[in-house]
């Protein structure tokens, strides 16, 4: 129904169901079958508890299996009106979610009863939809509109940060676009430091709707607030970019635990990639790379045997190594003050930080080996501060936010227990440190890590595996798969997790137009919640330096 | 008989609790099929819907015979045998749909039949309607056994219905009451619902 949602409007009764099943619902006889939409938000009022419900199947139901074989007449629409409720009537099944306005608590708890029968049931209201979703400030982002809506439904994003986070789809349904909201949610909310490996370096200047027609990165919209890291910066000024920072790494930064990530992407075997630490232990810390790769002729027997090593293992890894040559962003030695030291020097002062890949996008070995190896350096750097504020909230770090695409590359079984990343992922917010995961794939991602997953995000997934993985452990499972399954490809996403009350689909929110950028880069009047760390910046005064921004972008405000 | 109100139209002349028999005050001058009829006074009366009307010889055991042959008109044959009227009635037969008590309005049999005798009255529209605000009386309709008693229902029906202020909306509701007491028979369903159709 397109009617304003101001008010609930009656749909109908309860006439049976139970818990685990949810609710059976008849349908007013006024009521046209074809308006009721499966995920539509409805509200049952009980006789103690109010609550709130989403409708999972609508049906048809005859009242006598004989008007099969004879059906009325509806060609006749007085018979078609009277039979449509009376002999023939619409069937709701609604499974229960919440309950609304539990005495004694101000949020919305889980529904554990049933309403009495004969409870009256109608469509939700935008107020009910505001009560269980918050309404948009400081905390709560928009994330899209419920189908049928125009209610907004928003993310908790001091919650979402909490914990890792995901963003599934198959190709093409907007995770991309779901990811740039995210970040400027992330961003705007003050609720974490984003650090972002760009693969397609998409998010820090400007990225491509699939017509061609470019939509702005976070450098453009918030340019005081965000800084851009390149490994290319032929191509990142080619597009428009001139980066904050070139990113260079050393040989001698590069450590076994980074080849042990590389391991899928080079095809080492586990004794070759074992075969590093023995490397760095008979070579000194910093040089072992180099060195191993300089090693010739009757050396390289020798070296296999003090190290104890199979010599064509070894050969393999140094010839698998010797690709990373190739790579030219990594020098010899790292610069004085290298792109570790400034990565953790913009987010400290509390940039944002997007590091973009240009010509590596397609190189995977760059790709992993780069976001390892910053990702581990930084996570060390976070657990250090976070053990030296020993519980002085106020000497923690700011929460920080890693997003990274391709996420199975990085988490899958093979590697998940092994990389910086499945650390991350299983010790949840212990370091104040999460992910956010894209991938089309997450079926290829290993179970543990996906359990931790808080707040998942999925647009339309056709692979049996990947559906099952996004969905494993979460109740009412059988009816998300069918809510899944119905996304339109593009621009819809079921949400559901930790930074929403209840699972939920949108239609995201859309991304790419002015009006859209003049939203989201508004500044927020910041009611900034007691318990959110101060800003790392506070020379800087955040609401100064949005406005800043905004100017800059739209000129002076209208009006 | 010169104290007859004008919708005093008959009198009972057989009784029991579920049907009755009327003999109307006037050769032909009876309500339409489907008509809300009250045996008794306002306050304390029998409701009933006419269902049948009939016209025969006082003596049911004699015929009458043929007399227009060299008529031209039929009240040509009426006006040459005045003795007709009076040789002739119309009954009606009349199925118990409910009754009142002290004013208040039963949609049931009542406990007694009405007496013979007693007057027969047609309803007016602000009773009609009154007495047509539930339909709870029609299952006691339609269990007579006749293939006059669905005509009778719609008939009844449509003519409530403007007595009504929303009568589509009275339609409907009467449909969908009949669509629930008819949901096993489809097809009579449809018959008599296309007979209300506006
Ligand atoms: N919120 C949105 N606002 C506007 N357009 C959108 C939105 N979401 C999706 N689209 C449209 O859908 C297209 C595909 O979205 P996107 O590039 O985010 O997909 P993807 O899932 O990242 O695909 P891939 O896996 O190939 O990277 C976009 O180019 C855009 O045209
Ligand atoms: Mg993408």
């Amino acid at each position: 129904m397109t009617t304003p949602f101001t008010q609930r409007q009656p749909l109908g009764m309860v006439v049976g169901g139970s818990v685990e099943r949810g609710l059976q619902v008849r349908l007013e006889p006024e009521i046209p079958l074809e308006s009721i939409k499966v995920g539509a938000f409805v509200v049952v009022q009980g006789t103690q508890l109010t609550y709130f419900g989403v409708v999972t199947d609508v049906s048809l139901e005859a009242v006598d299996p004989r008007y099969r074989s004879s059906p009325p007449d509806v060609s006749n629409p007085f018979i078609a009106q009277v039979v449509t409720g009376a002999g023939v009537y619409g069937s709701l099944q609604v499974t229960p979610m919440l309950a609304l306005a539990v005495a004694g608590q101000d949020q919305p708890q889980p529904a554990k009863s049933v309403p009495a029968p004969f409870s009256r049931v109608s469509t939700a209201s935008e107020r009910d939809v505001q009560l269980v979703f918050g309404k948009e400030d400081a905390r709560h982002f928009v994330i899209g509109t419920p189908l049928d809506m125009e209610t907004e439904v928003c993310l908790d994003m001091e919650k979402l940060v909490q914990r890792s986070s995901g963003i599934f789809g198959k190709s093409g349904t907007g995770k991309t676009f779901l990811t740039r909201l995210l970040l400027i949610g992330i961003l705007q909310s003050g609720a974490a430091t984003n650090l972002v490996f760009d693969m397609h370096s998409e998010y820090g200047w400007a990225g491509y709707r699939e017509d061609g027609a470019s939509v702005k990165g976070l450098k453009q919209l918030f340019p005081s607030q965000v800084a851009v890291f390149t490994l290319d910066e032929a191509s990142s000024r080619r597009r428009g970019l001139s980066p904050d920072f070139v990113v260079n790494i050393g040989f001698d930064e590069i450590e076994p635990e980074d080849i042990q990530a590389l391991r899928e992407t080079l095809n080492l075997s586990d004794v070759a990639a074992d075969a590093a630490h023995s490397l760095e232990r008979h070579f000194s810390q910093r040089h072992w790379l180099q060195k191993f790769l300089d090693v010739t002729g009757d050396d390289f027997s020798t070296l296999a045997d003090t190290i104890n090593v199979n010599e064509s293992a070894l050969s393999t890894l140094q010839r698998r190594l010797q690709r990373l040559q190739r790579l030219d962003f990594i020098v010899e030695k790292a610069p004085a003050k290298g792109t570790v030291v400034q990565l953790l020097d913009y987010l400290d002062r509390g940039y944002h930080v997007v590091l973009e890949f240009g010509r590596y996008g397609d190189d995977l070995t760059a790709y992993i080996l780069l976001a390892n190896l910053l990702t581990r350096r930084i996570h060390q750097r976070y657990r250090e501060r976070k053990e030296a504020a020993i519980g002085d909230r106020s000497q923690e770090p700011k929460p920080l936010v890693i997003t990274i695409e391709e996420a199975h590359k990085f988490l899958n079984p093979q590697v998940a227990s092994q990389t910086i990343f499945g650390a991350i992922a299983r010790e949840m917010r212990k370091y104040n440190v999460t992910l956010l995961v894209i991938d089309q794939r997450p079926g290829a991602i290993d179970t543990e890590v996906m359990s931790q997953v808080g707040t998942k995000i999925t647009c339309l997934l056709d692979d049996e595996r990947d559906v099952e993985a996004v969905l494993a452990g979460v109740s009412g499972r059988r009816e998300l798969r069918n809510v899944l399954a119905r996304l339109e490809s593009q621009q819809q996403a079921l949400v559901f997790g930790h930074a929403v009350p209840m699972p939920v689909v949108v239609r995201t929110r859309e991304y790419g137009s002015e009006a859209s950028y003049r939203r989201l880069a508004a500044p927020l009047i910041l009611s900034q919640s007691k318990d959110m760390p101060a800003p790392a910046h506070p020379e800087l005064a955040e609401g100064a330096r949005r406005q800043r921004d905004v100017d800059a972008l739209f000129g002076d405000p209208p009006g | 008989m010169t104290t007859t109100t004008p919708d005093r139209i008959a009198e009972v002349i057989e009784a029991s609790t579920t049907r009755l028999v009327a003999q109307c005050y006037r050769l032909y001058e009876a309500p339409p099929l489907g008509a809300l009829v009250r045996a008794g006074p306002h306050e304390d009366g029998v409701y009933g819907v006419l269902t049948g009307i009939a016209t025969q010889g006082l003596d049911p055991g004699r015929k009458s015979i043929a007399r227009g042959v060299k008529a031209d008109t039929e009240e040509q044959v009426y006006d040459e045998h005045p003795q007709l009227a009076r040789l002739l009635r119309t009954t009606l037969d009349v199925v118990t749909v409910g009754h009142t008590n002290s004013g208040s309005i039963f949609q049931h049999l009542p406990p007694y039949p009405p007496r013979i005798h007693a007057f027969l009255y047609t309803c007016p529209p602000e009773e009609v309607q009154a007495f047509t605000a539930s339909f709870d009386f029609l299952p006691l309709l339609l269990a007579v056994p006749s293939p006059a008693t669905d005509e009778a229902v719609a008939s009844l029906l449509r003519t409530a219905a403007p007595a009504h202020p929303d009568a589509p909306a009275f339609l409907l509701a009467a449909g969908r009451e009949l669509a629930r007491l008819l949901g096993g028979n489809p097809p009579r369903l449809n018959t008599l619902l296309r007979r209300i159709a506006p």
